[in-house]
């Protein structure tokens, strides 16, 4: 059986508790949260909660049947299936020490992220991207010392037949 | 109030307390019964069996803080169970809500998990609408508790009555109907097989659909086995019954799973203790299932025809799909299976040898023959639970009440009390442990009190039995603190209650106090001192194949 990484998109009743349910459901049952991201849509009184979980096919199935079941949950999106468009935002604290400032800099420059803040010796990046860009700047950052990472965890939406 | 007697609430099980003052007051104004019990675990527990015995929804009251608290078990043992039930737990006001307030809990917190939804009402505008949503998701779609929290000072305040609105859930919507392809599979399965059996379980007799399964059983002489919860979904004296199966399931239910070529699964969940080692379930066969609970298909085990829909409904459709299909020789093909069904069902594994001691078997099979069968049994947990399912036998649906799924002791004596109240002219027997009946012996107040002639039937063993039993079998017989000593007297116990008791201690005093304790107006405590160390044979070991029991 395969693991593999899932991002759920739910739409949920802007009631209080409704977090604390699906979190609930989660630790009750063993399923595993990986990310989790939630705010408001443009429509009163619901909001959209976007999750990583990961699993096989059996537990995914689980998931999705479980969460449906809540009197919250009004829809079950798994993005698996069609083509999409995901994005995370991070803030980086990276060391940035005079011998290698500009590297740095030059690294910021070919990814297209920000750098937000500086000090003597550090620099914070603000970027956004899919899994694989953002994978590969933390990948170029970390021989030099990361200090701190912020991230909103993925949120996505499905890309419009076309 | 008026809500709840829109919903066609005529009796509520509580207990008062500070916080539930006002919905008191109200109470005394209407014509709604109450019954009071002496513990909050109890107004459950008897709610739930009124809701089992009635077919309706249960409603407990109770206080805030430790009131709520108290409801915990009885909450978790209807959501494992999937009764409709409405609990009503009172709260402090809501300025206080979160500051650690005298008796105060976040209920609405704790039973999240065990409950099927829960509210805590913030505007005391909202209280008609959420009550009657509340009525609606415990028994719409796969059944279970809903518990609503009422801050003191939202019932306090005065309003105008304004009458609830329809109930839409856009976020729930149960599906009842049954995709007719799927039914077409059943129906050609079913064609093509020789040696087809039904597991029918709770969600038969949640649903009502007893009739429609026995038609379909006998039409195509079907071979019928039910999970504990479903125990007279099918009658048990009709030569199709194969007996309860699992783990203390008959022999021929538990080999016929196995060699079995179609399993028709209706309203079960394949619970471990039905299933045994999964993979080794039913494994020669193309199982159907049919559920209302989508989470309950593919959950333990994999089948071949997924069915979502009620069951009432889905063997209606079924029925009526197969009305109209040419079956030829049902008799002759279906008799090597039905002989070979007898030939398992004559080993008996379930004998029992009486001699001096009275044998704990025994009194329950004399008592379903003295009651012909026709009596709502209710039961404790344990060795006396599974005796009673394998030696009463349910003819009809709704009259075998047992907490299943949470397994939960101190059940049986609260149900009685709830059964007795839903079917005032029935008879209502607790069968109990001598572990268990302690646990909420203190509702003999209650049953006389509202003169309630529950008869408690005692199978007193001096141990803690189930455990027991395993740690017979399965610890090298270290029975480490299953010892009940310092039992009260419990004839003496039901007389200082002021209930009638009585007591057996030798087989031909059996017959004798049946008769006496059956016919004796008022709550009766029976009192069998049965042998000791009695196993509930056949037993199938933890992770076992179901195939592999463990026999007398």
């Amino acid at each position: 059986m395969n693991k593999q990484k899932h991002i759920l998109s739910l739409l949920v009743d802007n009631k209080p508790g409704v977090l604390s349910r699906i979190s609930g459901l989660f630790s009750g049952r063993g399923f595993n949260i990986e990310s989790l991201c939630v705010a408001e849509t443009k429509e009163q009184g619901i909001s959209r909660i976007t999750l990583v979980t990961s699993g096989d096919d059996m537990i995914l199935e689980q998931v999705k049947k479980q969460l449906n079941k809540l009197i919250n949950v009004i829809k079950v999106l798994d993005f698996q299936d069609k083509p999409s468009i995901y994005r995370e935002m991070l803030l980086i604290k990276v060391t940035a020490k005079a011998s290698y400032r500009a590297e740095i800099l030059r690294i910021v420059d070919i990814f297209r992220c920000k750098t937000v803040d500086v000090g003597p010796e550090h620099y914070t990046i603000e970027v956004t991207g899919n899994d694989d860009k953002i994978q590969a700047l933390l990948n170029l950052l970390k021989p030099f010392g990361i200090k701190e990472i912020a991230r909103t965890g993925t949120i996505a939406l499905a890309r419009e037949s076309g | 109030m008026k809500t709840l007697k829109d919903e066609g609430v005529d009796t509520i099980f509580g207990y008062p307390g500070g916080a539930v003052l006002d919905i008191y007051d109200a109470l005394a104004h209407t014509d709604i019964n109450h019954i009071l019990v002496r513990h909050e675990q109890a107004a459950v527990h008897a709610a739930d069996a009124f809701a089992r015995a009635k077919s309706t929804v249960g409603v407990s009251l109770v206080t805030s803080g430790p009131g709520a608290t108290n409801t915990v078990t009885g909450i978790a043992s209807a959501y494992c169970d999937s009764i409709p039930l409405v609990v009503l737990t009172g709260q402090v006001p809501r300025p206080l809500i979160g500051n650690d307030a005298f008796q105060e809990v976040d209920i609405v917190g704790i039973t999240r998990p065990c409950t099927k939804h829960n509210y805590l009402i913030q505007k005391t505008e909202d209280i008609a609408q959420i009550v009657k949503e509340a009525f609606y998701i415990a028994k719409s779609g796969r059944p279970g508790p809903v518990l609503v929290d009422l801050p003191k000072d939202i019932i306090n305040t005065k309003i105008n009555y304004k009458a609830p609105t329809a109930i839409d859930i856009k976020s729930y919507k149960p599906t009842y109907n049954p995709n007719i392809k799927q039914l077409k599979r059943i129906v050609s399965l079913l064609k093509k097989s020789e040696r087809p059996m039904i597991f029918a379980g709770g969600g038969i007799i949640l649903s009502g659909a007893s009739q429609e399964l026995i038609k379909l059983a006998k039409k195509f002489q079907i071979p019928v086995t039910t999970s504990l919860m479903g125990l007279g979904a099918f009658p048990g004296n009709d030569p199709l019954w194969l007996g309860m199966i699992g783990m203390h399931g008959t022999y021929r239910a538990n080999m016929s799973s196995a060699s079995c070529d179609l399993m028709i699964a209706i309203g079960v969940r394949f619970d471990d203790r039905v299933t045994g080692k999964t993979d080794a379930f039913a494994a020669q066969a193309n199982i159907v299932h049919i559920d209302i609970d989508p989470t309950s298909i593919r959950k333990n085990i994999n089948v071949q025809v997924p069915v979502v829909g009620d069951c009432k409904k889905t063997l209606m459709r079924l029925n009526e799909i197969l009305e109209k299909e040419s079956f030829d020789n049902i008799e002759t093909k279906r008799t090597p299976w039905l002989e070979q069904i007898n030939d398992w069902r004559e080993a008996q594994f379930m004998a029992y040898d009486q001699k001096d001691i009275i044998k704990p078997q025994y009194v329950i099979d004399k008592l379903h023959e003295m009651t012909q069968g026709n009596a709502i049994i209710t039961t404790e947990v344990g060795q006396n639970q599974m005796w009673a399912a394998q030696f009463y036998h349910f003819n009809r649906p709704n009259r075998f009440i047992t907490s299943g799924g949470l397994g939960c002791m101190g059940f049986g004596l609260p149900a009685a009390i709830g059964a007795q109240v839903a079917c005032p002219d029935e008879l209502v027997i607790d069968i109990a442990g001598d572990g268990s009946i302690q646990m909420n012996i203190q509702e003999l107040a209650t049953a006389v009190q509202f003169n309630l002639p529950v008869k408690v039937l005692i199978l007193n063993n001096q141990y803690l039995g189930m455990v027991r039993q395993w740690q017979e079998l399965f610890y090298k017989k270290k029975y480490v603190w299953t010892q009940m000593e310092c039992a009260p007297d419990f004839v003496k116990l039901a007389q200082a209650y002021g209930a009638s008791g009585f007591r057996a201690s030798h087989p031909d005093e059996v017959e004798g106090v049946l008769q006496e304790g059956l016919e004796t107006k008022g709550p009766v405590v029976m009192d069998f001192r049965v042998a000791q160390e009695e196993c509930v044979y056949p037993m199938v070991p933890a992770g076992a194949p179901i195939t592999e029991m463990l026999l007398v």
